[in-house]
């Protein structure tokens, strides 16, 4: 796609914004019991802009967003579409009105086909099959290819994602909501949803693109409003603005550049793996293959792949949930652990925390201090005596992870559901970083988590190495990757490259290996 | 009429009321409630279905009030757990409890009494036919009612928007409603006509099946229609195959003990839920299985936040 300069509004004068106005919220209010979620928040988007709304986790942006597609009622406040004052008291008045959404975790159908998903979501007017027919049709123009007769459950994040977007346009929105669209694409994919992003914006459609990844909001948005604490802060020109300034404007103080710190030469192995296999568990697991690697005290190996390649399978092999075939598959310290269950890997000095946080890495329903039980009540903290609980001592464990990672709770105690999204996983990754390990597994250490608490987690997995332990991260997130890593190894299809010194590693490279396109293989030319 | 034929009438009979209250059961099921209280909405449907043929003098009034009084009791159902959001399962199982209850106490007068029998339809010609004759144009108005339910409900669930919303519901509730379905309404609708087709059930059995009121004369009937629905994976045309399967089976232990055959009657009886056990056990194999046809919301509560 060529796109003339003068056409293009993100090359536009300073300061000026193009295009109509097409949504004003004005001064919208909402509270939640003693939490003001939104503050006299103020917002207008255009036509044929494409808009960043930035904030920290908890800022109010996805409160802000559900009330404007129609799910949350706003306490006081204005909406007006296109100079019409209106309320939009469900969702789907605001697909009549012309407003579509995009959702962060996927709002879809797992058991029902891509077209009957796409079909809940328009009006009953059209025939099933000139519906998979316009489909096709607007999957082939925008270059998001989608069968229209596959289940949703057999398909990949990356594919379901494009269900979405299609399932958007189909409505002919005059604007388009993207909740944290790229967090599980590709930098490939990534780019694929960009142009169909810039294409969109040029036929004149609204875009309110939420996203924490700043470098992406400053590559293709034309406009930008931040928020914390339920108040927007500043609108800007996202282009006008460094990495850096944005998110000082978010977080409201500055983000230190992470401490790297010097790798100690050649510490010990602490964590080996060894021609570690499993079998694929079913039809949506994937089968891991003869993997190896060494993770020595000192430094951080990072795991790079897209979701779905066998992060979890090898995150259970290693954490011991899953056993392996022989002992020697997994070693921890110097002693072959394949076989034993993950109890006796916590005590021999290792420490997990799996992706999902809440479910796998915490009990919803439980209190903190009684999570904190869950993975600790055998590792020498004397947490357990006899049968017995310590309350005492959970409560004391569980006050000072509060303090030391800054996990904000709005009372004492609370149960791991009442926190967001970023202050448990704070929680989940302090209460093992606590035990001072010998070696610590974590997979998506930062997923979903705004840039403060990210950073903050990074540079305690880099503190944590550089004490002597030995660090093993599974991400998706390359930026996050490259921040952290000493060495770098990718997975593809259950398979896990060599891990390679970061320094000689790029962003493009590791990418193509993310989608299984080596150098290596002979198809990375063409695929580039 | 030969053995065989009567064999096979006698099938039919037996077959009907798991029939019809398995295939109510999938909707609610499919929309994602659980309503263990099968059982209870068919026994009060058996004693409302006896007393309204005594009330009116006409069976098929009768089948009226089972119809009804199953909804009743489903409704009752559906205001504790969509509206009050109490647990399905706890629910269900009180709404069966509650049922045995008040029908031993409404039925006392019924006791011994003789009932009214729904009689087959006589098409003319057509059930004079041979062989297939009163097997297939004989037999009684909820008999084909039954069958008709399975291919409206086959053809709804699957072929229409709204058959689209109820699956929608069932696999994830918090999306529909994102999308602007009333979860509770389907879920309401769903449950109202999972307890007409219990209640109907029940008339079935002191209408037809056994024309008089005798306390607890599901006799176990309502569980059996509720393991069918696993059984069948939540596919109507399994229910229908699944209904006769078990039916043939309960028919046949008398046949077998008759003829001598020395197979426990308690092993027969327990067959259905060994089958489903079994079922159940195949099915959890296969993810491909259990994904696309288990409701995922199946037994969780909706609340909307608002």
């Amino acid at each position: 796609m060529t796109v003339d300069d003068t056409t293009n509004p993100q090359h536009g004068v300073v300061g000026e914004r193009r295009g109509t106005v097409l949504l004003d919220a004005r001064g919208i209010t909402k509270r939640f019991g003693e939490i003001l979620a939104n503050d006299t928040v103020s917002l207008t988007l255009r036509a044929g802009e494409i808009h960043a709304l930035l904030g920290e986790n908890g800022a109010g942006k996805s409160t802000l967003v559900k009330i404007l597609y129609g799910a949350l009622d706003p306490n006081a406040g204005d909406l007006v579409w296109q100079g019409q004052t209106v309320t939009i008291a469900s969702p789907a008045e605001a697909r009549a009105l012309g407003i579509g959404m995009v959702f962060q975790h996927f709002s879809l159908f797992e058991a029902l086909t891509v077209a009957e998903n796409i079909a809940l979501a328009l009006p009953p007017d059209q025939s099933f099959r000139a519906l998979s027919e316009r489909i096709r049709q607007v999957s082939r123009d925008y270059g998001l290819t989608l069968d229209p007769t596959a289940i949703v459950a057999d398909l990949s994040v990356g594919v379901r994602q494009r269900i979405e977007i299609v399932r958007c346009l189909l409505q002919e929105p005059k604007l388009i909501i993207m909740d944290e669209p790229t967090s599980v694409l590709t930098p490939q994919e990534a780019d694929q949803l960009f142009v169909t992003l810039e294409r969109l914006a040029l036929e004149g459609c609204a875009i309110l693109y939420i996203s924490h990844r700043l470098e992406e909001v400053q590559r293709i948005c034309h406009h930008a409003t931040i928020m914390r604490h339920g108040k927007v802060v500043m609108e800007c020109d996202p282009t006008k603005e460094t990495a850096g300034s944005l998110a000082r404007l978010m977080v409201g103080s500055a983000v230190h550049d992470l401490k790297r710190g010097v790798v100690p030469r050649e510490g010990d192995v602490r964590l080996a793996l060894k021609d570690l296999s499993a079998e694929a568990e079913g039809p949506f697991s994937v089968a891991i293959e003869n993997v190896n690697l060494n993770v020595r005290a000192g430094e951080v190996v990072a795991i790079a792949g897209i979701a779905g390649n066998g992060q979890s399978e090898l995150f259970e092999l290693v954490s011991g949930e899953r056993l392996s075939s022989s002992a020697d598959a997994v070693t921890i310290g110097a002693v072959p652990m394949g076989r034993a269950g993950i109890t006796k890997r916590r005590r021999a000095g290792a420490a997990f925390v799996p992706e999902e946080r809440l479910g796998h890495g915490a009990v919803p329903g439980l209190k903190l201090s009684e999570n904190l039980l869950l993975t600790r009540h055998s590792t020498g903290d004397g947490l357990v005596q006899g049968g017995f609980l310590k309350r005492d001592r959970a409560g004391a464990l569980e006050q000072r992870i509060k303090t030391n990672f800054d996990v904000r709770m709005s009372h004492d105690d609370p149960e791991a559901r009442a926190l967001s999204g970023g202050n448990l996983q704070k929680f989940v990754i302090g209460r093992e970083l606590d035990r001072q390990p010998d070696v610590l597994v974590v997979n998506q250490p930062t997923w979903g988590v705004d840039a403060g608490a990210a950073a903050l987690i990074r540079q305690e997995l880099i503190d944590l190495s550089r004490n002597g332990a030995a660090v093993l991260v599974i991400s998706q997130d390359l930026d996050e990757i490259f921040e952290i890593a000493d060495r770098i190894a990718v997975i593809s299809r259950g398979k896990l490259s060599e891990a390679i010194p970061a320094q000689k590693l790029t962003r493009e490279r590791v990418g193509l290996l993310m989608a299984g396109l080596d150098e290596d293989s002979g198809g990375a030319g063409d695929a580039a | 009429m030969g053995a065989f034929e009567s064999i096979l009438l006698t099938v039919i009979t037996a077959a009907t009321p798991l029939l019809l209250a398995a295939i109510g059961e999938l909707v609610v099921e499919r929309s994602g409630v659980l309503n263990l209280g099968v059982e209870g909405m068919m026994i009060v449907g058996a004693v409302m279905g006896f007393a309204g043929a005594q009330a009116t003098g006409s069976p098929y009034l009768g089948a009226v009030f089972a119809l009804v009084s199953g909804m009743g009791m489903a409704l009752l159902f559906g205001f504790l757990t969509l509206h009050l959001v109490a647990n399905q399962v706890a629910t269900g199982l009180a709404l069966t409890l509650l049922g045995l209850g008040l029908s031993g106490m409404i039925g006392e007068a019924f006791v011994g009494q003789p009932g009214i029998r729904l009689t087959g339809i006589e098409i003319p010609v057509l059930s004079d036919l041979p062989l297939v004759g009163r097997l297939l144009f004989g037999q009684d108005v909820l008999v084909y009612l039954s069958l008709a339910l399975v291919a409206g409900v086959s053809y709804v669930l699957f072929r229409t928007r709204a058959g689209l919303i109820i699956r929608a519901v069932g696999d994830n509730h918090s999306s529909a409603h994102a999308l602007g379905v009333s979860v509770l309404k389907v879920r309401y609708l769903a449950v109202l006509f999972g307890g007409a087709c219990a209640g109907l059930a029940g008339g079935y059995l002191s209408l037809v099946y056994t024309p008089q009121w005798v306390e607890g004369m599901t006799a176990g009937r309502g569980w059996i229609a509720l393991a069918l629905v696993v059984f069948a994976t939540w596919r109507p045309l399994r229910v229908l195959a699944g209904a006769y399967l078990f039916g043939a089976v309960g028919i046949l232990q008398f046949h077998a003990q008759a003829h001598g055959v020395a197979i426990p009657s308690q092993f027969m009886s327990a067959l259905p839920y060994v089958a489903t056990i079994a079922v159940l056990v195949i099915i959890s194999r296969n993810r491909i299985l259990t994904r696309v046809n288990t409701p995922a919301c199946l037994g969780r509560p909706f609340v909307p936040d608002r």
